[in-house]
């Protein structure tokens, strides 16, 4: 943190060194997919080798009621689905799948799991956006704002503010909007999907967590950079107030604020999975946790993949962003 | 209260010196705590002593008494009775204990997995360290709920199979915090020497890692015994974690919801347990300096 970004750019160096840095992130978070893959793909086999009982009973029970499961019926999915070949032959058979990218049908409707895969995406997708959006928008306001008197009113409340998030889970917080919001003031629909409002909630319900989060981090990193030399000779030369924000405190703090964003991804994805439960969202952590309570394979790996890989997704881009907007590592590179 | 909290970092003195007589270890640790903190361990003192006690003073969490049903708090019933007419308190305490026991067992698994396997990976290198940083790099991508949910997934719920796959979660963060840290100091001049002495293993173990790691791998417990709870207590809510005549936080918060206006006081009560638990390992920490 001691040399500033954006004085540095001068001398730029051969395009192929200036690419280096970008293949060696590529090809990390590239291997990292492989192994998030066939970890994900092997305990999804595993766990359908070990499951107590006749997983096709189980299946039966989704396909056709409860009342409807025979023993016929159960032979019937067994022998559809091809559940009676040895263990083996099943996981290569298994890997070979996904690798072509053929996540098979669901055990239960018997759709297609690409596409409802597809619609689970985007809607977690829109979901994860509208909450990062959010978050990143007001976190940062109230830490710049905090890190401009350090132990003022807005540090402290920020700070106790980044303390409740901590305190009360994400599930609690969502029950409380909903309490609020949707049974005393009747204002939010409480669940649902499509019609206009119904995103708020639970956007609103992920944001609060995830802009504590980057209020305080956003507030150290501020606060640090206010403190340091080259803010103090900008100050010393004449500049403005706002042209010292902007030309260097905005990009310094953003490369801090940018890698911390991946670190984020985690907290996202898990939050993606417990807030959609709640509220009925139809994304990937609604579509996972139905899936584990069907024991629905083919959906619980297919939905398990998409949201480790959009973690995994979300790092790559912050990896790329950091790159782009942090020319350090680039020029190292050159001058080696 | 102005002069103890002048004292910069809790890592400072406490950690040092390894190892100083326990009376006065317990004095050092004492004097560098601020309030914050004396207040966050007397909470979980609290909590622990609710959890431990709770059960032999409430024994029967599952005794049912319909007629009884959503009956106001009284001097024998503290929380008054649920939708069943379950004694809330009995449930409360069952509840308590189940969530910090399994969190315990989990970090513990954890840490000792995480550190025996960072230590050994630093230590040997070839590839052990290339397999287990492999494994590594793939599991920090997939979230711990993502890991167990799978897990669940396996045997309807159990209680083993969170366990597991709670542990399995965790493990990784001890591992590469262990195996970062003690590469560099298997690395510096003291253990050189230590080696040139021939004072083995043990020696280097106890005198030269486990000082330096110990702090760490402290407040990484404290996280990971509340991020346990909680996730726990999250797959209870969401209905795919422990079934449903188990006392546990999350499930307790689901079936008492639907009576939140005639009995706000049995959802209340496992709301607060979790908010408290985790406000109290999380104001364990030290007080980082800005």
């Amino acid at each position: 943190m001691g040399t500033e970004v954006s004085a540095q750019l001068d001398a730029a160096p051969p395009v192929k060194a200036r690419l280096a840095p970008l293949a060696a992130v590529l090809r990390r978070r590239a291997l990292q997919a492989v192994g998030v893959v066939l970890l994900v793909s092997t305990a999804c086999f595993a766990i359908v080798q070990s499951l107590p009982g006749d997983i096709a009973f189980r299946i039966a029970a989704g396909r056709y009621g409860y009342d409807a499961v025979t023993a016929s019926s159960a032979a019937a999915v067994r022998a559809d689905l091809g559940l009676d070949q040895p263990a083996w032959q099943q996981l290569f058979g298994w890997w070979a799948d996904v690798a072509r990218l053929d996540l098979g049908k669901s055990l239960v409707t018997n759709a297609d799991v690409g596409d409802e895969l597809g619609l689970s995406l985007a809607a977690s997708l829109q979901l994860a956006a509208a909450a990062l959006l959010l978050a990143c928008a007001f976190g940062t306001a109230a830490g710049a704002f905090a890190a401009r008197h350090p132990g003022g009113l807005v540090d402290r409340a920020t700070d106790a503010g980044v303390t409740l998030a901590r305190a009360f889970p994400p599930f609690l917080l969502g029950l409380a909007l909903i309490l609020v919001f949707s049974v005393h003031l009747g204002v939010l629909p409480a669940a649902g999907h499509g019609d206009g409002g119904s995103i708020i909630l639970p956007a609103l319900t992920l944001a609060i967590g995830l802009a504590a989060l980057f209020a305080r981090v956003s507030r150290d990193t501020i606060a640090g950079i206010l403190a340091s030399d080259y803010v103090g000779f900008a100050r010393t030369k004449g500049l403005s107030a706002r042209l010292v924000y902007l030309r260097h405190v905005l990009r310094n703090a953003g490369v801090t604020l940018i890698a911390y964003l991946g670190v984020q991804a985690l907290i996202l994805i898990e939050g993606v999975v417990v807030i959609e439960s709640l509220f009925g969202w139809p994304g990937l952590g609604h579509a996972l946790v139905h899936a584990v309570f069907w024991r629905d394979l083919p959906m619980i790996q297919a939905s398990a993949l998409a949201l480790a890989l959009l973690v995994v997704a979300i790092n790559t881009a912050a990896d790329l962003a950091g790159l782009a907007a942090d020319p350090r590592p680039r020029n190292r590179k050159a001058f080696q | 209260m102005t002069s103890l909290s002048a004292i910069p970092t809790a890592t400072g003195p406490a950690t040092a010196h390894p190892s100083p007589a326990p009376g006065r270890r317990w004095r050092t640790w004492h004097s560098t705590r601020s309030l914050g903190q004396r207040l966050a361990l007397a909470l979980l003192a609290l909590l622990a002593a609710f959890a431990l006690a709770g059960p032999l003073v409430w024994p029967d969490h599952a005794v049912q008494d319909l007629s009884r049903f959503l009956e106001t708090p009284s001097l024998a019933e503290p929380l008054g009775r649920d939708h069943l007419g379950r004694s809330v308190i009995a449930r409360l305490a069952h509840a308590t204990q189940l969530s910090l026991l399994l969190a315990l067992l989990c970090v513990a698994t954890a840490l000792t997995a995480g550190a025996v396997a960072g230590i050994a990976a630093a230590w040997r290198g070839g590839w052990l360290d290339v397999a287990l940083r492999g494994l590594s790099e793939a599991l920090i991508a997939i979230p711990a709920l993502l890991i167990v949910l799978i897990f669940s997934a396996l045997a309807d719920g159990a209680l083993w199979t969170l366990y597991l796959g709670l542990a399995l979660a965790q493990w990784v963060e001890y591992f590469r915090l262990v195996h970062a840290r003690s590469a560099l100091v298997l690395a510096g001049p003291a253990v050189e020497a230590a080696g040139l002495l021939g004072l083995g293993t043990v020696h280097i173990v106890r005198r030269h890692l486990w000082p330096e790691l110990r702090p760490l791998l402290a407040t990484m417990a404290a996280f990971g015994i509340g991020s346990s709870v909680l996730a726990l207590s999250t797959l209870g809510f969401v209905g795919v974690g422990l079934k449903p005549p188990t006392p546990e936080l999350g499930l307790m918060i689901t079936e008492a919801f639907p009576f939140y206006s005639e009995a706000p006081w049995m959802s209340l009560a496992p709301v607060l347990v979790l908010a408290a638990t985790l406000a109290g390992l999380l104001g364990l920490r030290s007080k980082e300096t800005p």
